[in-house]
């Protein structure tokens, strides 16, 4: 028996799989998939930041564009040391391609410019 | 200068923006916002992680895109958004006296105010923990801004006290960024953030979660140099002989999150001192006429979705009062009862209330197979289920309107496991 | 570099000699080990200008403190320092204290000290927070409060503006005598002097050993607080005493120049010089010791514990020559040291001249000093600055609303800070209820700007405190 709290959402259901792979305690069916993927082969999102240049701030947010195999995280997310964006920057766009030849990007989660005020 | 707005409001965090744009939308031509940052979005910005968002949007969303689709919907409208200003008073006339470099000191009048200031973090003077008091020591959202927006490392070796939600998600956040976390120490028997926090910010990277246990001795002169933990017993007061070195150059607090009402108060507005916020009626209205109040300011919530939602009654309530005044009219009152930390509203109009009274709450442990009872005058008047209700995560239920009877409501636990 | 005299120790007593020495045209120098003045006892103490009732008539402390006394009263107008005429009372609850009292108020008349005795209705009528349990107290209408960072702070500014070098991260390491001159090396540098004055507080014994003296001997006595949110700082309006035991002057209760409320100290013998560490049982006792005076201060409003250490030599102060010519100490300046310092500087000007020094008044001395708070101008002033300099419009720190431009002020003054904790005590950003949860990143940014340094050269207070490590995205 392996016990999952399923975090697709703030429920957190917790999740049993039996020997057989049978899944109890499930609130809907995300939470089966959940658990599904988290036996075969776990995702998560990353988000960090890369350096930003010509903003505000030093720094701008950034995820990926779609969960990456948990295994890869940190091999991910050191890649976003070597980047460095000028702004402007819309939320949306790319960051780096493909990561780790996962078919994922680095996306911007924040843009630049417009919305902010004058910091100093 | 005096100017005329029809609502004004404090704070452009995902509460003000919120009430503001459903303020604008109910019929306010003039509303202003006032934010004393240099960007609204408020602590939206250093949330850079995901997971707001699945119940507004239906979608998972990084804090900074969840602000930023009020702040591009705000910029289509014509509400003006002060930045780098800080309100210094409001009246019980609802008169704002605010301050910003590009204007100095500016006043405002309101036909209506919506508080929406947001909470901050209980710092380490109000836990007591006895020792040095090097440089080092952070409460999470300081770290967290320092990270993520000031590019700044904040340490190398951590450990995290508290496990609030913060503290969870700068645990994964300092590893992602090479630190190493070396615990999560929480006083209370069980952890006071979500439980997906727990499964993804410290059991993905093996991060210990000492539960029961706390900082009982902080050490090193000028940074710090480790912590000296305990476990506490029922009463949470540590175990003489349980004590446990652990060496670290940081240490994160996420040891709860305190509203701001110091404006509020300011204003004269009545006080819940169980929620540390305003005494607030169904549509989010304080004890004085036309001040509003909403997100964090009012309770501190765990997910924005829900601040959204509650900001959003509060932007089309001030709407409504800037454009037609208020007439008395009568109220009963909320009471949260066993098992219940606290209850919003704790006041509610009949003649508000539309087809359902959403009422808010957190229970005070956790519980199992639990029954929400909602009484009367003694009598009850609806029942509703829980498989599981633990403090970290707020609680709602809807009672219709007709089952209300316009007297006192007093909400409480029953029957269901303790664990 | 040579210098008439070198002050070493840049604490209250280090930094009013230096500005009472800045009136002359002798050439002075401040050498302070830290990195900012005020950084030992004068960082953590009650905060208080006593009357000067208190100690034994015909000793050192009688005799400075009722001087000090006055003398702070007249600093803290010229130099613009954050004070407060609240007066003091001390409680009798007790047969025995309504004694001790009756003999306090004795001794403050034989000391020149105006003091009173009053009933304990009369207490209660002034002070209704007060225990109903008081049976009478004595009343010293010329006690006050004062913040004691930025006492030492304008006091050394001026100083510097007239004439004292001051050296911060300047710790002694070498002392010697040759030619009727004190050879002293210190932070790296050399320094020659004819004349020293050892103000160097708890290492006080440690300096004058190195210039070969004996028999002082200081003793760090440690003394714990509570310090709490502006919401209990109206419950006394007066610094609140218990009666004096052997222990010292007991735990007292007074509001700050800021606000807010404190609690303390107790007194107990520290392990080290720098043993600063707060304790669960000594914070008990404060704690027991502080709702005796007020039982309802409200503990949940705690924003902060801290703990001083006084430098203790003996049962008096020991100010004077020593018996190594020219070398004289300011040494074992305990409470009431705060109050002490300005008239210990003067007399150390007269020990000066009796060992030979020259003294000429200079004629270009300026002893005013004036700073910008913003949160104490009207509406209207506020308004006309901003438009002068926007940067006063834009508050850093919520609390107790400081602004950037404050901020920057403190970063063009004569001695710069490099640490968050050095602007907190120059203008209490940080102090208030969030303890610097929101400005300090904002005050760390605008310091890094404004000194042109990276972020993590910026200290959280001493040397080693730093608050980050570097740049995130550094490898």
């Amino acid at each position: 028996m392996r016990e999952f709290t399923c975090i697709v959402c703030p429920k957190g259901c917790r999740i049993f799989a039996d020997d057989n792979g049978k899944l109890t305690g499930a609130g809907c069916e995300r939470g089966i998939s959940y658990v599904e993927s988290e036996m075969e082969n776990p995702t998560r999102m990353i988000t960090s930041t890369v350096r930003l240049r010509g903003a505000q701030l030093p720094r701008l947010p950034v995820k990926t564009s779609a969960p990456v195999p948990k295994k890869i995280m940190m091999r991910a997310v050191a890649l976003l040391n070597d980047i460095t964006v000028e702004a402007p920057v819309r939320c949306g766009d790319v960051v780096l391609k493909n990561v780790l030849d996962t078919g994922v990007d680095f996306v911007a989660t924040k843009s630049t410019g417009e919305t902010a005020g004058n910091r100093e | 200068m005096e100017k005329y707005y029809d609502v004004a409001v404090i704070g452009a965090g995902p509460a003000g923006l919120a009430a503001a744009l459903e303020a604008r939308k109910t019929g306010a031509e003039k509303v202003v916002v006032l934010e004393r940052d240099f960007e609204a979005g408020g602590i939206l910005n250093q949330c850079i992680h995901n997971g707001f968002g699945l119940h507004y949007f239906k979608e998972e969303l990084t804090g900074p895109e969840y602000a930023e689709r009020f702040i591009c919907e705000l910029h289509k409208t014509d509400i003006e958004l002060k930045l780098n200003t800080m309100v210094l008073g409001i009246s019980r006339a609802k008169h704002i006296t605010a301050v910003n470099p590009q204007e100095g000191v500016l006043g405002i009048d309101a036909g209506a105010v919506v508080l929406a200031m947001g909470c901050r973090e209980r710092p380490r003077g109000s836990l007591g923990i006895p020792g040095t008091r090097p440089a080092g020591i952070f409460t999470a959202g300081t770290a967290q801004r320092y990270v993520n927006m000031e590019g700044c490392m904040v340490g190398r070796k951590v450990l995290i006290l508290g496990s609030g939600d913060i503290g969870l998600i700068m645990a994964r956040r300092m590893v992602l960024e090479g630190a190493e976390v070396v615990a999560c120490v929480e006083l209370m028997p069980y952890s006071a953030g979500l439980r997906r926090n727990i499964v993804q910010c410290l059991d993905d990277f093996d991060i210990p979660l000492y539960l029961s246990s706390t900082i009982t001795e902080i050490r090193g002169k000028h940074r710090v140099e480790g912590v000296v933990i305990s476990r506490v017993d029922k009463d949470r007061k540590p175990i003489p002989g349980t004590e446990k070195e652990i060496g670290c150059d940081t240490v994160l607090l996420s040891v709860g999150l305190i509203p701001e009402n110091e404006l509020s108060q300011n204003a004269g507005v009545e006080m819940d001192m169980r929620t540390k916020g305003p005494v607030v009626y169904e549509n989010m209205e304080t004890s004085v006429p036309g001040i509003f109040a909403c997100g964090n300011v009012a309770q501190v919530h765990d997910l924005v979705d829900f601040v959204t939602m509650e900001s959003i009654r509060a932007g089309r309530a001030a709407a409504e009062f800037a454009a037609h005044g208020e007439k008395e009219a009568p109220f009963f009152e909320l009471y949260a009862s066993r098992g219940l930390n606290y209850i919003l509203p704790q006041r509610a109009r009949m003649d508000r209330i539309d087809q359902f009274l959403d009422v808010f709450f957190r229970v005070n442990d956790i519980y199992k197979n639990i029954s929400i009872v909602v009484k009367s005058n003694g009598g009850e008047i609806a029942r509703f289920k829980r498989d599981y209700a633990v403090p970290g995560e707020m609680e709602r239920i809807r009672i219709p309107k007709k089952l209300l009877t316009g007297n006192e409501i007093e909400v409480s636990l029953k029957g269901g496991e303790q664990e | 570099m040579q210098y008439d005299v070198i002050i070493i120790g840049g604490g209250i007593t280090g930094c009013a000699a230096a500005y009472e020495f800045s009136k002359y045209d002798f050439k002075t120098a401040l050498l302070e080990k830290e990195n900012d003045v005020a950084c030992g006892s004068t960082k953590a103490n009650s905060a208080i200008i006593h009357a000067g009732y208190d100690p034994e008539p015909g000793t050192l402390m009688a005799k400075y403190n009722a001087r000090g006394n006055e003398l702070a009263h007249e600093l803290a107008k010229k130099l613009d320092i954050p004070f407060r005429e609240t007066g003091s009372l001390v409680l009798a609850f007790s047969d025995e204290e309504v004694r001790e009292v009756r003999r306090l108020y004795e001794n403050g008349v034989a000391n020149g000290v105006p003091v009173e005795i009053i009933s304990g209705e009369e207490v209660l009528r002034r002070e209704p927070n007060i225990s109903d349990r008081v049976r009478c107290a004595l009343w010293a209408p010329t006690g006050a409060i004062i913040s004691p960072w930025e006492f030492a702070a304008a006091l050394v500014e001026t100083a510097v503006q007239n004439g004292v070098d001051c050296y911060l991260s300047s710790g002694v390491k070498r002392l010697s005598r040759k030619d009727g001159m004190f050879e002293i090396t210190a932070g790296g540098e050399k320094y020659r002097a004819k004349y020293i004055i050892n103000a160097a507080g708890l290492y006080a014994d440690k300096v004058y050993e190195m210039a070969g003296g004996t028999g002082l001997h200081i003793t760090p006595v440690r003394g714990e607080y509570f310090l709490f949110d502006k919401t209990m700082g109206g419950i006394v309006s007066t610094v609140v005493f218990q009666c004096p035991t052997k222990l010292g002057k007991g735990v007292v209760v007074a509001p700050t120049v800021h606000g807010n409320l404190y609690a303390g100290p107790d007194s107990r013998n520290a392990d080290a010089r720098d043993d600063t560490a707060t304790h669960t049982e000594d914070l008990a006792y404060v704690r027991q010791m502080a709702v005796k005076s007020v039982p309802t201060i409200d503990f949940s409003q705690n924003i902060r514990n801290f703990a001083g250490l006084r430098a203790v030599a003996g049962d008096d102060f020991v100010v004077g020559e020593s018996e190594i010519p020219n070398f004289i100490n300011a040494a074992g300046i305990k409470s009431p040291g705060l109050s002490s310092a300005p008239a210990i500087a003067e007399d150390l000007v007269r020990i000066l001249e009796g060992c030979g020094l020259a003294l000429h008044r200079k004629e270009a001395f300026r002893g005013e000093r004036r700073v910008l708070r913003i949160n104490e101008m009207s509406y209207e002033a506020q308004d006309a600055l901003i438009k002068e300099n926007p940067a006063y419009g834009r508050v850093v720190c919520r609390c107790q609303t400081i602004t950037e431009g404050e901020i920057v002020d403190i970063l063009k003054r004569p001695v710069v800070p490099r640490s968050i904790d050095g602007i907190k005590r120059r203008c209490a950003a940080g102090m208030g209820r969030c303890q610097g949860g929101f400005c300090e990143p904002r005050i760390h940014d605008i310091m890094a700007r404004t000194l042109g340094v990276p972020m993590k050269d910026i200290l959280q207070d001493t040397e080693g405190s730093y608050i980050v490590t570097g740049e995130t995205k550094e490898d």
